[in-house]
């Protein structure tokens, strides 16, 4: 009978954890729509891609294009996923296969702890370091590229760790095999483990992915801020997370709405990345 | 036939021999006082091989080989001829190092960062362990089946065909004919010529052993090395793979790892008894089953040891 009691208290507790957990999300999506459908019928939806720029708050001439913003959080996700991506992956093979136990191991606590550094360290660095370097480049140095470079450092970590998980789900029994068939060690890898880690990879890249796209007070501190469609990887740009962070402190009114859509815009780009890290590590499963 | 890991020795009871086969074992002097015993005590000993083993043309030898893992040492001075063509078995209690000794072979313990090894083993009379063996060449002369089927995760002719693909082979009209053969070889074509292009890992677990074993000869190694191929397998799926094994000799010589006595007796030429890193004794297998020359190996093959 005791035992009983205690397990309905243990599920109990259980259940409304996570429906706290889960009732969160909700409220929040919810928060998010409702104040972003005010701000989509009070300007309207087609002004979001079609305004000429971003002037959200000179009353009647306010134009509210979300285009510059929308193109640098994709341009420099998309940057730093190519860069990170590789890195992380190449960096998780190293120490699966290639790096002596110890190594691997000083290596792995190395990566755990990167993962850890809080992003706006990694901005402060980005500030200092690499904004000056970009800028000798082409001035004037924040920039598209120095939010790639910095946002691909702060991905890394979060790659190689999953990556590596990914590959040390590869049964042992393919690994023997190819190795008996006489398969080099790369060639092993090639052919053998990353088809069957594939999914696991996929799950890897898409989790850097959405960090990436998440990011915000990192790329707020090296990318300049400016919004403008870039041009070039010298360019300063301004994502919509660095967007919304900078304004909604004074938006009022439909600014203000506005930004609720461009956060509204960051969700659905979540969610979609969900999607599909859900399906890949579905398939993951079933490998 | 149950084996008991090597602990529980010296619980079993008193060992002692019927009448009928005390009379025919030589007096041999290592089987007095109990030979595990001196093993376990770290003594040394001559492993007994007969005679009937020398006449053959050998395809494998190992000669004196030491094994340690980290700072035990698994495999002691262990001397073996595997001859051409024929089945050779290894047995012994769980432990014993015949995965070891079998793993030697295509040189898969280099994996393990631990391992140290001294003596040598040639194939064909080329040395194994000299510096400067090129290991990939060597482990595609040599086929391997693990205990556990382990296909890859793609279509069935993909996993046949494998090691050709590697080697860059890519005439069609090739690969198909060693598909096919393989496949037959292995026993396997008439289950699996419909559906070459499904998945291997949509097969039953006899099917992807046999499938294991057709990826092993589609290289057409010098040998093939078998570690308890069948112990994941129900009976009939055994019987297959033991036909099998019947038909291969001759064409390939097999160094099989089996716990099973009557798979021993049945299909092999040749059996090995290891004990604790040790090989103790070599010879035919109706000898080995019939006629040991040490008490110790009639104990273990009658299944008296356990
Ligand atoms: N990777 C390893 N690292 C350290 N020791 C090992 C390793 N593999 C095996 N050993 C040890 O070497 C000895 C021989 O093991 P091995 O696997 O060769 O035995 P076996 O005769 O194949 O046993 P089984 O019949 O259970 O498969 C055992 O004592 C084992 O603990
Ligand atoms: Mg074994």
């Amino acid at each position: 009978m005791k035992v009983k009691s205690t397990d309905r208290i243990l599920v109990w507790s259980l259940r409304a954890a996570s429906a706290t957990a889960g009732s969160l999300v909700l409220l929040i999506l919810c928060f998010l729509v409702l104040e972003s459908v005010e701000g989509i019928t009070r300007v309207g939806a087609g002004r979001f891609l079609n305004d000429p720029g971003w002037h959200p708050s000179q009353g009647a001439e306010s134009e509210f294009s979300l285009v510059p913003m929308i193109a640098a959080t994709i341009a420099s996700t998309i940057g730093a996923i190519l860069l990170a991506g590789p890195v992380g992956v190449l960096a998780a093979v190293f120490c699966r296969f290639y790096a002596p136990p110890k190594l691997a191991r000083a290596f792995r606590s190395i990566v755990e702890l990167l993962a850890g550094i809080p992003s706006v360290v990694y901005g402060f660095w980005g500030l200092v370091t690499l904004v000056p370097l970009v800028r000798e480049l082409a001035p004037p140095g924040a920039s598209l590229l120095a939010g790639i470079l910095v946002l691909a450092m702060m991905i890394v970590p979060t790659v190689a760790l999953l990556a590596f998980a990914a590959l040390k789900n590869v049964p042992p029994g393919h690994l023997e095999g190819a190795t008996a068939l006489g398969l080099s060690r790369w060639t092993t890898i090639v052919k053998v483990v990353f088809p069957s880690a594939a999914s696991g990879l996929g799950v890897a890249i898409v989790l850097g992915t959405m960090r990436a796209i998440g990011e915000t007070m990192a790329v707020l501190m090296v990318c300049g801020n400016i919004t403008k469609v870039p041009s070039s990887l010298f360019d300063p740009v301004r994502t919509l997370t660095a967007n919304i962070a900078l304004e909604l402190g004074y938006a009022t009114q439909e600014h203000r709405a506005v930004l609720f859509v461009s956060g509204l815009a960051l969700m659905i780009m979540i969610v979609l990345l969900v999607f599909v890290q859900e399906r890949l590590q579905r398939r993951a499963r079933l490998a | 036939m149950t084996i008991t890991p090597h602990g529980s020795l010296k619980k079993a009871p008193p060992l002692t021999i019927p009448p009928r086969q005390a009379a025919r074992l030589p007096e041999s002097d290592a089987a007095a006082g109990g030979l595990f015993e001196a093993i376990q005590r770290g003594e040394a000993f001559e492993t007994v091989v007969h005679e009937a083993t020398r006449g053959e043309k050998p395809v494998l030898e190992v000669s004196n080989f030491n094994l340690w893992y980290g700072e035990a040492q698994a495999l002691h001075d262990i001397s073996l001829v595997c001859p051409d063509g024929k089945v050779t078995a290894l047995i012994g209690p769980s432990g014993c190092g015949k995965s070891t000794l079998l793993r030697c072979v295509n040189r898969m313990n280099d994996l393990i960062d631990s391992v140290r090894v001294s003596g040598d083993m040639t194939l064909n009379g080329e040395s194994i362990y000299t510096a400067g063996v090129d290991v990939i060449e060597l482990r595609k002369r040599i086929g391997m089946v693990f205990q556990k089927p382990n296909p890859f995760p793609m279509s069935i002719y993909e996993n046949v065909v494998y090691s050709l693909r590697i080697d860059g082979e890519r005439d069609r009209s090739v690969l198909d004919e060693v598909c096919e053969q393989s496949l037959r070889g292995a026993g396997l074509w008439d289950e699996a010529k419909d559906r070459l292009q499904s998945s291997a890992l949509a097969m039953s677990g006899g099917q992807q052993q046999r499938l294991c074993i057709a990826r092993a000869i589609a290289a057409e190694p010098d040998v093939l090395l078998l570690d308890e191929p069948c112990s994941a397998l129900d009976p009939i799926a055994t019987g297959r793979i033991e036909e099998l094994i019947d038909e291969l000799k001759g064409t390939y010589s097999i160094l099989i790892v089996t716990h099973n006595m009557q798979q021993a007796s049945r299909a092999s030429d040749y059996t090995a008894f290891m004990y604790l890193g040790r090989l103790v004794e070599f010879g035919p297998t109706d000898e080995i089953f019939l006629q040991p020359r040490l008490k110790e190996t009639e104990d273990y093959v009658t299944g008296r040891f356990g």
